[in-house]
């Protein structure tokens, strides 16, 4: 979790006729909703300073409008900024040129799509080709590459389908194979599974959490789900009105909300479900023999402690260390849902 | 002065016929130094126009039959238009219209081919740039509008009577549906597909050959097909001016008043446009079915 993969700083974007004017505005402190309204430009994107680690889910959240499409097209520069950096590797991303940015897209950062994005034209097998043709790959070669990945996630046999013939969350496979056949680092998936069907959608989280096992890919994943923000991302980044308003570990944020906006995502979740005994521990040991690892969530936890004597139990870390201890009243006071005014700005 | 009784203030009669002398003149002028060069540019398309015609022309009957029956199964995969075809062709046959027919079957194909090879590429710029689109829109609009005779004026002047310049009149009259619907059908492809094809890095012609125009096909045919009819439509007019085929029978017959006379030659012409339409939008429409994946499974 150390290296820096994708490194944006001081990103903005405002849509519109002027967007130079339009940025000294929203420097001076002009907000989304008056630069919309008195200056006909919208804020897509403000002062966003986002470091995206190697080999790791990072998931970008955020109410519709808030900016996620727009900063992820940002990351393979389907979107010029208005002002800011981009670095991926150390490389400037806004500093390549035509040809550069092409092989970047080719080789380095790999996309999949809400509407899947597929090619209505060509098979399925084909459409899995299609990064490699586009490298400039032989036919065969990527055909036996293309078959590899549908075997991968679990469409072989349907190579020689059209897209139209497959349902919602076959074709999104199909451009999830599309993605992973080029080879590149960097998956930047924009609501890849927002339009599936809720069993369909855990289906497909199942796949990409079995496929990253492998693979240890960059996976910037953008979702308004926190389920599903939770369930497969190894940190979260939140944007509101295209700010970045907090980012960090999911389980992090869950306790610690930065404000109204985010309590709002994190209140209706299953916090027995989620949270692990590890976030709400102290650091004192008890004298208790019983363990419990630290990523044990609160629920199952609550089974072991309930039936223990002194009703506290030990908590190692993944080496078996003890970390710390919980009680079965932290654990109650866990799944509690915190008090609205207790969250409110008081972590701003 | 009364201002609503008056005269309209119009140019003086001397001056304006001075003005049109002049425009004449002038364009006299320029046909005689370039009428050559001119027709030295459009011969090869000529010799191309003539071969064809006397390819046509000296082929046996039942060959050109034949492949008009496989054409059009070829095309449209469908039983009675192949029986509808041969049929035809044998009540033109029987009726003495052979020889016209494949005269105009030979001006109706290479004005096609060249609608297409410059009406594609005129298509795929306008809708790569607003600003050509809003250049080319309004003279596709006077093409479609402007009455054929008063186009011929000037082509005749140019390049005097004959097959080219007929050729030229069928061209600007057909070819203005094959640009529109390229255009348009490059402009209605879906965002997603392309923004896939953007992603994944392709170049300017992968994503032109490879997403844009396969994509916008069924469209590209619609014009096509469109562009034969017009042309179709044409052949009439392209008679006055020195081109062999089935109007020139029909001119003689308004001339003479034939009524029967006119009445085979513009049922064939009917039948000509009935044939390449059923099979060229039956062609188009399994282009897009194909698309949809129905005929698989
Ligand atoms: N091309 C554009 N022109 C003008 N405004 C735009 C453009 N693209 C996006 N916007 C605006 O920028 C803001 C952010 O849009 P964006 O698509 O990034 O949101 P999002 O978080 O992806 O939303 P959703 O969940 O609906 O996909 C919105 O207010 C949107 O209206
Ligand atoms: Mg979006």
């Amino acid at each position: 979790m150390t290296d820096t993969k994708i490194a944006i700083s001081n990103l903005y974007k405002i849509f519109g006729r002027d967007p130079a004017n339009a940025l000294e505005l929203v420097k001076n402190g002009v907000g989304k909703q008056e630069l919309l309204e008195k200056h006909d430009h919208v804020l897509g994107l403000s002062d966003i300073n986002l470091e995206i680690p190697a080999k790791g889910i990072s998931v970008i959240m955020g109410l519709s409008g808030s900016g996620k499409s727009t900063l992820i097209r940002h990351i393979n520069r389907l979107i010029e900024p208005t002002a800011g950096s981009m670095m991926v590797d150390g490389d400037d991303v806004l500093a390549m040129n035509k040809e550069q940015l092409i092989d970047f897209r080719r080789h380095k950062a790999s996309m999949v799509f809400q509407k899947f994005g597929l090619h209505v034209h060509r098979t399925v097998a084909e459409n899995v080709a299609y990064g490699l043709i586009v490298q400039g790959q032989g036919k065969k070669e990527a055909k036996a590459k293309s078959h590899k990945w549908l075997e991968r996630v679990g469409l072989a046999g349907f190579e020689e389908h059209f897209p139209s013939q497959l349902s919602g969350g076959m074709q999104q496979r199909v451009g999830l194979a599309r993605a992973l056949a080029t080879d590149a680092e960097i998956l930047l998936m924009d609501e890849a599974f927002s339009a599936l069907d809720p069993l369909i959608r855990t289906d497909m989280q199942d796949v990409l959490l079995d496929l990253q096992k492998d693979l240890h890919k960059t996976i910037v994943f953008i979702t308004h789900d926190l389920d599903e923000a939770l369930r497969i991302g190894d940190r979260i980044a939140i944007l509101r009105d295209g700010q970045m308003i907090q980012q960090g570990d999911p389980q992090h944020i869950i306790i610690h909300p930065a404000d109204d906006y985010i309590f709002d995502f994190v209140k209706d979740i299953n916090r027995g479900r989620v949270l692990q005994v590890g976030t709400i521990m102290t650091k004192d040991q008890s004298r208790s023999t019983v363990t419990i690892p630290s990523d044990m969530v609160l629920e199952e936890a609550l089974q072991t402690v309930a039936t223990i004597d002194g009703q506290s139990a030990n908590i190692v870390n993944a080496s078996d260390q003890v970390v710390g201890s919980i009680s079965l009243d932290q654990i109650v006071k866990g799944l509690a849902r915190p008090e609205v005014e207790a969250q409110a700005g008081q972590y701003r | 002065m009364d201002f609503w009784t008056n005269k309209f203030p119009e140019m003086g009669r001397t001056d304006l016929r001075d003005l049109k002398k002049g425009i004449d003149a002038a364009f006299r002028d320029f046909s005689r130094a370039y009428g050559e060069n001119m027709e030295d540019f459009f011969h090869p398309l000529l010799q191309f126009l003539v071969w064809l015609e006397k390819l046509l022309l000296a082929a046996p009957w039942p060959v050109i039959i034949i492949i008009a029956a496989a054409l059009a199964w070829l095309g449209a995969r469908s039983i009675s238009i192949v029986i509808g075809t041969i049929l035809s062709f044998l009540a033109i046959g029987y009726f003495g219209m052979w020889e016209d027919t494949m005269s105009t079957l030979a001006i109706i194909s290479v004005s096609t081919l060249v609608c297409i090879a410059l009406g594609i590429p005129l298509g795929i710029l306008m809708a790569r740039s607003e600003r050509v689109q809003s250049i080319i829109t309004p003279v596709l609009d006077v093409m479609q509008t402007i009455p054929a005779f008063v186009y011929l004026i000037p082509v005749v002047m140019l390049l005097g009577i004959g097959k080219v310049p007929g050729l030229i009149a069928v061209c600007i009259y057909a070819m203005p549906p094959v640009v529109r619907l390229t255009n348009l059908g490059i402009r209605l492809v879906e965002k997603e597909a392309l923004e896939a094809a953007d992603a994944f890095g392709a170049s300017y012609k992968q994503r032109l050959f490879g997403v844009q125009i396969p994509l916008a096909l069924p469209n590209i045919f619609a014009g096509v097909n469109q562009t034969i009819m017009m042309a179709l439509a044409m052949v009439v007019i392209a008679s006055m001016i020195g081109v062999a085929g089935l109007g020139v029978p029909v001119l003689r017959a308004i001339s003479n008043q034939y009524l029967a006379l006119g009445m085979m030659n513009g049922l064939a012409i009917v039948a000509l446009a009935i044939i390449f339409d059923r099979v060229s939008q039956s062609f188009g429409n399994r282009l897009q079915r194909h698309r949809q994946g129905a005929q698989h499974d």
